[in-house]
């Protein structure tokens, strides 16, 4: 039973991850109808975002400390980062410490114009054209974005880790009545998922109780009447497109503690997510989150002693297995309404 | 002639000649002078040009002419080579079997995907397809490399090792890939004042059997068969309706294509064997969607152009670094040599890939018939006609009235 729980929390943060880079590709697919391959990238940017908060505070200026020797007797010098300067010794540790939550922030409004900019700058030019042009050119932009990253950041992965506070693992087994030390689960991976739920809540109310979500709910269901009712739906499925890449962006800054970010973490992403949207039914909201959820949890589950034992290398296939049984036995998904996209 | 018409015998001389020649036109600088950096007229080179156009042409005939975006084909690139190799390991270095085995069983692999995938279409069919790659890349890399059933080896990737049985193996041949005894690495250099050129044989089997099939493409383009995935492309539900089932044929070009990439797969094991699973991996698949798109989708020639404008890409331009970026504008003020410097440095070097993917999204965007395209329109200008006033003198050209 500890295990079949501890199992379930392994696959809760990368249940997390897809549900919100899933549930982005969902509501640009809904949206303005485009298959975005760049939508990995975007969540790769997010996660860089993160990375170039804790540089930008951890740059320093170099002073001679009379008081301190090294033990040859010279002065040391010491490495003193300027919001330490500013903001006074304290405060400076405690903003380099909370350096990725704080990245949140930062990045909304960063993400949100990334995202608005692409829309309008390229992708506007491809609704009229079909599927597989706008794969091409998404695809495209993704390697961009990747490439400049590598160029700015490096090829390595860069570790970034979380708040002092949040280091460490939580032990739940007397909270549950097991034995001690039977579940434990860090603490940052509790709070990517809280996060993320928190997210996805707050993208469904906001398309559920205000009359912008309303009317791009509309829009979703039939464009042209919304259009000719005189509300600028074009508009709206842009902003719609800006918080889309704010979703994957804040995905990808709070997953940043748990795997460093390397420049082709997108591209490892965006192929699982694709799956994940397509199990759980292109164009349905709901579906991409329960998918992400069920196939983070399968994939944990799949990486047990247990299973790897019988079945070896189960864990790196059994997503792949799931998508094609599912694509091929109900082909609009688990939660996918029919007609979308069924050819 | 061969059975085709006027203007695609000449199509095919043009490409027989290029390959021919390419020692010669791939090598036009002195050996030593300071543009030799620019010659890609080196086998090894030479050949992923022509092993690449195979690829390419094969992912066309399923591409270019039914319009089904497959992200997976690098599979059965990855099964291809793995196929060879195993003949190496198994019956010895000849390359005929492990190429002929390389086709067999990519074209296996090919219907078992193509049955299950081609039941969707558009994104759907992308989207399986690419479930399939990564899922064989994943098969190949951990699964099918455990100790009980050893058949790909992981990570470390397959080659032949001494113990390896080898039936057919004797003595008198070479210990190394070879084609009836002629090593594929026999190179016979020649010297021509500065210059020296290289003729491999590897090379000239590769792009003996790259003719082989750019005709053989060339004859699917221009069949009914052909005309049938180009119906399909302009219009699938409206072949429903008459009355035709197209899957058949969406199948057969699947599997054509999945047997090109195999055989193109066993070939590049066959001119070093070694088999890896970085092979099959997804974006080895959005290579070859590169290749095809970059020269023109749909074209004859296109695939062929993209494929060897790619891989001259990754050879040559990773080589540049900022000493010889120095070297080219050394002609401008200093301030401005170093701005300029700056400003290509991101796209040389270790950035070709950003190149790529630059001149990749400008294609799609601007160009999305490819340089084929390109040409025409560059061809248009001069000619001072429109596009589809030159494939209409085109189409009239290719019908001579008899």
């Amino acid at each position: 039973m500890d295990a079949i729980i501890l199992q379930i929390l392994n696959g809760l943060d990368k249940g997390s991850a897809y549900a919100l880079i899933a549930l982005g590709l969902t509501l640009i697919f809904g949206t303005l109808g485009v298959v975005n391959f760049a939508h990995g990238a975007i969540f790769m940017l997010g996660a860089f975002c993160a990375v170039t908060l804790s540089k930008i505070f951890s740059i320093s200026y170099q002073t001679v400390d009379e008081t301190q020797t090294d033990f040859l007797g010279n002065p040391l010098k010491v490495d003193t980062p300027y919001v330490e300067y500013w903001f006074g010794p304290e405060m400076g540790a405690a903003l380099i410490d909370w350096s990725v939550p704080l990245a949140i922030l930062f990045s909304i409004p960063v993400m949100i114009a990334v995202g608005v900019i692409m829309e309008r700058g390229l992708i506007k030019h491809f609704y009229r054209r079909p599927h597989a042009d706008q794969i091409l050119v998404t695809f495209g932009l993704a390697i961009v974005l990747q490439e400049v990253i590598k160029y700015y950041f490096g090829a390595n992965p860069i570790p970034t880790p979380a708040p002092d506070m949040f280091r460490g693992s939580y032990d739940f087994s007397p909270l549950l009545g097991f034995d001690p030390n039977s579940v434990i689960y860090p603490v940052w991976r509790l709070i990517y998922f809280a996060f993320s739920a928190l997210i996805i809540g707050a993208v469904f109310a906001f398309l559920q109780f205000t009359t912008f979500g309303m009317v791009v709910r509309a829009g979703m269901a039939d464009r042209e009447t919304v259009g000719l009712l005189g509300i600028n739906i074009d508009k709206r499925f842009t902003i719609m497109f800006g918080i889309a890449a704010a979703v994957a962006g804040l995905a990808g800054v709070m997953y940043a503690p748990i795997n460093a970010p390397n420049y082709h973490m997108g591209m490892d992403f965006l192929v699982l997510s694709f799956v994940v949207v397509v199990v759980g039914g292109m164009g349905s909201l709901p579906g991409a989150v329960a998918a992400g959820f069920l196939l983070g949890i399968l994939e944990s589950f799949a990486s047990t002693t247990w299973a790897t034992t019988t079945i070896p290398g189960i864990n790196q296939i059994i997503i792949y297995l799931v998508a094609i049984i599912i694509l091929l036995t109900r082909p609009r998904g688990l939660m996918g309404k029919k007609g979308v996209m069924e050819e | 002639m061969l059975g085709l018409n006027k203007k695609d015998f000449q199509l095919l001389l043009i490409v027989v000649a290029l390959t021919a020649l390419a020692p010669f036109i791939l090598n036009p600088f002195p050996e030593g002078s300071a543009m030799a950096q620019f010659n890609a007229g080196y086998p090894d080179l030479m050949q992923k040009f022509v092993i690449f156009g195979i690829f390419a042409i094969g992912f066309n005939i399923l591409f270019g002419l039914t319009g089904y975006l497959s992200f997976g084909h690098a599979a059965f690139l990855g099964v291809g080579s793995y196929s060879c190799v195993w003949m190496f390991k198994l019956l010895g270095y000849n390359v005929m079997p492990g190429i002929l085995l390389s086709i067999v069983t990519s074209g296996i692999f090919a219907y078992l995907i193509g049955v299950v995938s081609l039941r969707r279409s558009g994104i759907y069919f992308s989207i399986l397809t690419l479930a399939f790659a990564q899922m064989s890349f994943a098969l190949a890399y951990s699964v099918l490399s455990n100790p009980k059933f050893n058949l790909t080896n992981g990570e470390t990737g397959l080659q032949v090792y001494a113990n390896d049985p080898q039936w057919m193996h004797s003595a008198s041949k070479p210990d190394l890939p070879h084609f009836f005894g002629i090593s594929m690495r026999a190179t016979h250099e020649m010297e021509v004042g500065a210059w020296a050129f290289q003729f491999n044989f590897g090379y000239y089997l590769c792009a003996l059997i790259m003719i082989a099939a750019f005709y053989l493409s060339i004859r699917i383009f221009r069949s009914p068969f052909g005309m049938m995935l180009r119906a399909v492309k302009s219009n699938n539900t409206r072949m429903y309706y008459t009355g035709l089932n197209a899957r058949p044929y969406t199948l057969a070009a699947f599997v054509i294509s999945g047997m090109y990439a195999g055989l193109a797969g066993g070939l590049l094991s066959a001119v070093d064997p070694l088999a890896g699973a970085e092979r099959m991996q997804w974006t080895a698949s959005g290579e070859v969607v590169l290749m095809t798109i970059l020269g023109g989708a749909g074209t004859l020639i296109g695939p062929v152009l993209g494929s060897g404008l790619i891989k001259y890409f990754e050879n040559i331009f990773s080589k540049i670094n900022d000493s010889v970026l120095h070297g080219w504008f050394s002609f401008l003020p200093d301030g401005i040599e170093d701005f300029m410097v700056t400003i290509v440095h991101p796209f040389v070097g270790k950035g070709w890939h950003l190149t790529l993917g630059v001149l990749f999204m400008l294609i799609v965007i601007f160009l999305p018939g490819g340089l084929v395209q390109g040409g025409q329109k560059i061809r248009g200008l001069f000619t001072g006609r429109t596009e589809a006033e030159q494939a209409e003198a085109d189409a009239n050209h290719s019908t001579p009235a008899e």
